[in-house]
């Protein structure tokens, strides 16, 4: 028995699934006291979330089944607990927040009560939960509590959701908050101030945080330890800056070598032909301005970043250019021919040179299509390549530029992960040989070891066929390897504009300079000197 | 909210209108009234009378123009059988098949949110297998045929129950009985399935490590979110019994809108066929409205 307030120990938990047995996680060992940050690294499907769900007695029995270990709380082993005893500590001893605020706050329920209950569900009465609420939400920085208690989760902003879940978890004051990747969710300014109050209410009630997350940054930022996790195992614990420094498994060592924006900054070639300009475009929808007056221009091989939190219409730019969405005013040429005034005929022969990666690949792909088909099927749209055996030649050669197999065209996207996927979206815009490839948030979802290679893969791509990049993108340091000039879009506009060398070490909007100064770095002593930077300048 | 509703209501009037029309050219299709109505050996004469007495050698349009006019004015006319104003006719048949439904609801939806619930929250144990298999048997089980059975056992072999009529609260049990059981079926599998789907929602997850018990969870956290489907299914049921039970009122010699109806629509009794058929669907509509209430209560999404 160790003193550790909370310790899991030699833990292993298999998954039943209808495809087999997962070993979800395999002896796993951490602990945690007062006072202390620790984090669980991974990228997704490393079960790092697994042994934090162990803790709280959420993990969904079956399918999960604990085959070995143990957990102590203050000596006593958990797992050997009552369900009455666990409920008892859950919430008022121990602690969670989850990812997505929002699917994890009761839709139907006004959040005061929610947070209430947490509170008469550790036998509180409700006159003293109602009064501590507000208290509650004073600290966690939710503006008027009385009036936010009657509202819903629907009616606050992702960050106000995740302060309201911070408050809830910390109403009973438990000596340990677990938290599932608290910020993933939310846009870099936001997940600066989160993490911020995640660090003063430690200070304040002296918990243990474990924090469950995918990004280095974040380690770099809050975390005192740090423990690396992949494929179910532990692959290599200490303090955070011994594994940053020295990482010992191989597994660290890449996942630290891809985390972005490290690269050589790109510069724009003069003089390469224009391709697409934008003039004052404006779209608003009903009172909410989405564009004001936005222009740009991008020429051939050059790889244009749009850079902005959620909201600050990168989205609708790149549909109002490809004419997915229609322009209030403005106009936009491509090739010198007005995009905006062109007949349906002509806008599908441009729709070919111009192609889009989204975001998600699970979700922007035919469940239903092989991958033969997703790939094959621009060509029948725009009556290309009448030919199968020269088809499937072509798919074969597509699947290979992107890094995938030729056995691979008969597959069904749910047979890949999800930076597989993305590939197979990437050789889908290839196989109209575009001009022009515009990524929305092409990379966020994919983990950074697959990041980078999908970055690399882009570059490859645009080094070779010449083709040029409208990248749009919320992650710095991405946009830092990946694009030659960036713009800033703050609420519909744009803010500001430039060669990425001038944008990252010069910015001169002070919305450009939050940005990057909220952006973290995955090196803990480059967040330790900007911390003591912030502090001194406030 | 009120927007929504009142959107509603002003779609539920307009089917509501389309259905006077519907209804009053579709019944002068089935045949002459005065044919069916008088002794088969009646002179010519004696049908000239009963037609011009009810407005029934009019031209189609005058019949329909007054039809129309009385209708605003509630008034449906004359019984052809009971010699009494139609909508008194109705509105007492209304007074039976009214709390046969409310009480047979009441009952059904009471049963099936709790069976359901527990039945999800235990899936695939043996209290969910028992629930399953006996909602599915309730579902499909013909309602004439039970009917006919459960008089057989508890009112002729048992005696413990009245055939058929009505007069003392005994003479509910069984139509009570026999009406509950389909939609209880249905409504169980619906809530089933739904909770099925709301306990994985993430939601619970966060009541679990707050430390809620089990009951609050399933009964305050996921079942409001489960209700929405369920809504959906308990209208469509309701609006069934408020139709009228036809079968069961029939077995049972209740004297409910759905024997009235059939009873009436045999007769060629126009009057109450379309008094009832208007009554019936200013009830439905009524209830409609009720249930998009329901929808803006249990969900702020909706009302907000």
């Amino acid at each position: 028995m160790s003193n550790a307030l909370l310790e899991v120990r030699n833990l292993s938990v298999d998954f039943h699934t209808a495809r087999g047995t997962v070993h979800a996680v395999r002896d796993v060992s951490w602990s945690i006291n007062r006072g202390e940050t620790l984090a669980v690294l991974g990228e997704s499907g490393s079960g790092k979330s697994v042994s934090a769900s162990a803790v709280m007695n959420i993990l969904d029995i079956p399918p999960a089944q604990i085959i070995a270990g143990e957990i102590y709380f203050e000596g006593q082993n958990l797992l050997a607990m009552s369900n009455e005893q666990r409920r008892a500590i859950n919430g008022k001893r121990i602690a969670m927040i989850f990812q997505d605020p929002l699917s994890h706050l009761n839709p139907v329920y006004p959040v005061g009560w929610q947070i209430a209950e947490m509170m008469t569900a550790h036998g509180r009465p409700m006159s003293e939960a109602r009064a501590r609420t507000l208290d509650l939400l004073n600290r966690v920085g939710i503006p008027e509590p009385h009036n936010a208690v009657g509202k819903y989760p629907h009616q606050f902003s992702g960050g106000q959701r995740q302060r309201l879940m911070i408050a809830m978890a910390l109403a009973l004051k438990p000596d340990i908050l677990i938290a599932d990747e608290p910020t993933t969710a939310l846009d870099v300014t936001i997940q600066a101030d989160v993490l911020a109050l995640l660090k003063q209410l430690q200070a304040e009630t002296g918990m243990g945080l474990v924090l469950i997350t995918h990004d280095l940054g974040v380690v770099a930022e809050i975390a005192d330890r740090v423990v690396v996790m992949s494929q179910g195992q532990i692959v290599e614990q200490g303090s955070v800056r011994d594994v940053y420094h020295a990482p010992q498994h191989a597994y660290t060592q890449k996942l630290i070598g891809s985390a972005p924006g490290k690269g050589q900054i790109k510069t724009l070639e003069p003089d390469l032909p224009l391709l697409l300009e934008a003039k004052a475009l404006c779209k608003t929808y009903g009172r909410f301005t989405a564009l004001k007056d936005v222009s740009l221009t991008l020429a051939r091989g050059q790889s244009l970043a749009v850079v902005g939190e959620s909201g600050s219409g990168k989205s609708t730019l790149a549909r109002a250019i490809l004419r997915l969405e229609t322009a209030d005013s403005g106009a936009a040429f491509w090739k010198g021919q007005d995009l905006l005034a062109m007949s349906p005929s002509a806008l599908l022969g441009v729709r070919r040179q111009i192609q889009m990666v989204f975001q998600d690949p699970t979700q922007s792909l035919n469940p239903r299509m092989s991958v033969y088909q997703l790939i094959s099927e621009g060509w029948d749209i725009h009556r290309l390549m009448p030919d199968r055996n020269q088809r499937q030649m072509r798919v074969r050669e597509l699947l290979e530029q992107v890094g995938l197999s030729a056995e691979h065209a008969s597959r069904y996207p749910h047979q890949f992960s999800g930076g597989q996927r993305q590939r197979i979206a990437i050789a889908r815009a290839l196989a109209l040989e575009p001009e022009l490839i515009i990524c929305d948030e092409a990379v966020s979802a994919l983990d950074v070891s697959i990041q980078a290679q999908v970055i690399a893969l882009l570059d490859d791509l645009r080094e070779r066929l010449g083709i040029s990049f409208l990248f749009i993108a919320h992650d710095l340091g991405v946009v830092r390897d990946f694009a030659d000039t960036v713009i800033v879009m703050k609420a519909g506009e744009i803010v500001e504009r430039g060669p990425t060398e001038q944008i990252f070490s010069a910015p001169s909007h002070p919305y450009t300079q939050r940005l990057l100064a909220a952006a973290l770095d995955p090196d803990p002593d480059v967040q330790a000197q900007r911390r003591l930077l912030a502090t001194a300048q406030a | 909210m009120t927007k929504l509703i009142s959107q509603r209501a002003i779609a539920s009037l307009l089917s509501l209108l389309g259905l006077l029309v519907l209804v009053f050219f579709l019944s002068r299709l089935t045949g002459d009234p005065a044919a069916l109505f008088l002794p088969i050996d009646a002179s010519e004469e004696m049908k000239a009378q009963f037609r011009a007495l009810n407005g029934l050698d009019l031209p189609l349009l005058e019949q329909f123009g007054r039809y129309v006019w009385d209708f605003l004015h509630l008034d449906f006319g004359q019984s052809l059988r009971k010699a009494r104003p139609a909508i008194e006719v109705v509105l007492e048949a209304y007074a039976w098949t009214l709390p046969l439904a409310l009480i047979t609801m009441t009952l059904v939806v009471i049963a099936s949110i709790v069976l359901g619930a527990l039945a999800a929250f235990n899936v695939g144990g043996f209290f969910d297998r028992l629930v399953s298999i006996v909602s599915l048997v309730a579902a499909s089980a013909p309602d004439f045929w039970i009917a006919i059975v459960a008089i057989v056992i508890f009112a002729i072999n048992l005696s413990w129950l009245p055939t058929s009529g009505v007069g003392t609260p005994w003479h509910w049990i069984l139509p009570i009985a026999v009406l509950f059981i389909r939609p209880f079926g249905l409504i169980v599998q619906v809530v089933r399935g739904s909770m099925l789907g709301a306990l994985s929602a993430p939601y619970v997850k966060t009541a679990r490590a707050k430390g809620v018990r089990n009951l609050p969870i399933i009964f305050v956290h996921t079942l409001r979110n489960a209700m929405l489907p369920v809504i959906t299914v308990i209208g469509d049921q309701a609006a069934a019994m408020l139709n009228g039970a036809v079968i069961v009122e029939t077995i049972f010699g209740f004297p409910g809108i759905g024997k009235l109806m059939i009873d009436s629509i045999l007769q060629r009794d126009f009057n109450v066929v379309l008094a009832a058929i208007m009554v019936t669907a200013i009830a439905i509509f009524l209830m409609n409205i009720l249930i998009d209430i329901a929808y803006g209560l249990l969900d702020p999404r909706i009302r907000h």
